[in-house]
């Protein structure tokens, strides 16, 4: 695998640190008045999700990771993995629950999402930033309520638990926001 | 976005995030460009008005310098300059009198948030001062060109003593190393004192400077002298040498002048030996030297990072923002 030195590190790349993959978040370029010159970088454990903050000498390497973004298909879970197809190869892979993570919250059968593949096996899931899912159960709407704010607890089909508006009922199709999960409109469906 | 995308691929588009096709056009706005056209006017007028004589020296030299951290574009054997400062010294020992320049400089370091390869320089040379003088007019200037801050003052130990709780003089290396430690990952091992101080300033002390306006410190570590004359303070030999930062960027580094032209060969030549120590070769500024031999009169100057100090001025936080064309795009 290709070595990346210090000069190279860009938001994005993906390099070995600790025997663990990580995607550079930030890449500050030190240069005391005299002095050794050095990098303050912040990286994400693609693992674990962490960040970590570290220095390096200006001019070190690191690895970089066999690590690659691709868009799939959601399939289906068994309980255990959750299982993702490529569209143009028809090849599946399953992750499991660490990997998919609050990903299985939003995804529905046929729904796009990119899965990360690390050595070729998925490393995490990450859903459409904007999905479509149906209401299953929540209280009953109350009709011409539009304008008090409130919010009532709704389940949908994919499990999620979400705060809705009063004037939603069982049935409707709402837009989430996935990376907050939050409720941002009535779907288009 | 479909099929696969290698992890290097990600890099390049990371690294130009608008596409190729809007590069040309400028990476500041107009108003920068107006910002720094009227920061150039106020300057010559700041140095016009105390009867400073503007300067030009070459940009593309014989000799630069031999600090082995400090590396340099080279162009048919001569040298792009990392400051005028040689140059300068030499108009001051032909007795130039009080002078500035604003040119470009240039150092051979990747393209960064705070560092552009090819940059803007303020420097000017005030023969008869001292550090506390010179301090106190760049204070005067900065006071003409960024609204009221606030002014503090810290020797490097004060400094150190309020804001990392340990003694750059006195503590040793295991205490050095252990102070950082505790709050900091380190991926390398530092080889000299001089690093671990610089990495506790940069990682625990500078960001408590962001809120505190025109911070200056001064009375450095004699091994980080650079060019600046040594002086007794206490117990201790301190290098006549400040540094200035405002909102916590490291704007200006300045001297009391080294003027001992023994002393000052003493140092290139030991940055030289290290240079020969990494297999690089560098002369030393032969003129300089005659220079400082013929007597170069007790002065005191400073350097100042013009696009940083636009930064300031204008809240931006990445240096492409104040230059017309960043170095991605000349």
């Amino acid at each position: 695998m290709t070595r990346y030195t210090t000069n190279e590190f860009r938001s994005g790349l993906k390099v070995m640190l600790e025997g663990d993959p990580c995607s550079i978040v930030e890449n500050e370029f030190v240069k005391p008045g005299k002095g050794q010159a050095f990098n303050r970088v912040k990286l994400r454990n693609l693992k674990t999700g962490r960040v970590w903050e570290r220095t390096f000498k200006s001019g070190d390497s690191l690895e970089g990771a066999d690590v690659m973004d691709r868009e799939m298909e959601y399939l289906y879970t068994d309980g255990e993995f959750w299982h993702f197809m490529e569209p143009d190869t028809y090849e599946q892979h399953q992750a499991d629950q660490q990997a998919t993570g609050d990903a299985r919250f939003w995804l529905q059968a046929q729904q796009r999402c990119e899965v990360t593949l690390y050595n070729g096996t998925p490393l995490s899931v990450t859903a459409p930033n904007f999905v479509e899912l149906e209401i299953t159960t929540t209280d009953p709407g109350v009709k011409g309520d539009t304008a008090s704010g409130g919010s009532k607890p709704a389940t949908l089909s994919t499990g999620a638990v979400i705060k809705v508006p009063l004037f939603l009922g069982e049935g409707e199709v709402v837009r989430v926001d996935t990376r907050s999960g939050e409720y941002v409109g009535r779907g288009k469906s | 976005m479909c099929g696969s995308t290698p992890a290097a691929e990600n890099m390049s588009a990371a690294e130009n995030p608008e596409p190729g096709l809007t590069d040309w056009q400028p990476s500041a706005s107009p108003d920068l460009l107006r910002a720094r056209a009227r920061l150039l006017e106020q300057i010559r007028a700041f140095f016009a008005e105390r009867g400073i004589l503007e300067v030009e020296t070459p940009l593309l030299a014989q000799a630069g310098v031999t600090d082995p951290q400090v590396q340099l574009f080279q162009s048919a054997g001569r040298y792009l300059q990392t400051s005028p400062e040689y140059a300068m010294k030499r108009l001051l020992a032909s007795g130039s009198g009080p002078i500035y320049q604003v040119c470009k400089a240039f150092r051979r370091e990747p393209g960064a948030r705070l560092h552009n390869p090819e940059f803007s320089m303020l420097e000017w040379y005030r023969p008869a001062f001292d550090s506390r003088q010179l301090i106190r007019e760049v204070e005067d200037l900065l006071d003409k060109l960024l609204p009221p801050r606030p002014v503090t003052r810290y020797s490097y130990r004060q400094l150190f003593m309020e804001y990392a709780d340990i003694d750059p003089f006195s503590a040793d290396l295991t205490q050095l190393s252990e102070r950082l430690l505790a709050e900091v990952e380190l991926d390398f091992e530092p080889v000299d004192r001089d690093t671990w101080l610089n990495l506790l300033l940069t990682h625990l002390i500078e960001p408590e400077l962001a809120e505190m306006g025109v911070v200056f410190v001064y009375d450095y570590p004699a091994t980080q002298a650079a060019l600046a004359r040594l002086r007794r303070a206490g117990e201790q030999r301190v290098a006549e040498r400040f540094e200035v930062y405002v909102d916590g960027l490291e704007l200006a580094n300045g001297y009391a002048e080294l003027t001992n032209p023994q002393e000052q060969a003493a140092r290139l030549e030991r940055e030289q030996e290290q240079l020969d120590g990494q297999g690089e070769q560098r002369d030393i500024d032969h003129r300089l030297l005659q220079a400082l031999e013929f007597g170069l009169p007790d002065c005191a100057g400073v350097a100042l990072g013009l696009d940083r100090l636009l930064m300031v001025i204008s809240g931006a936080k990445h240096i492409r923002d104040v230059l017309a064309f960043d170095w991605e795009r000349a």
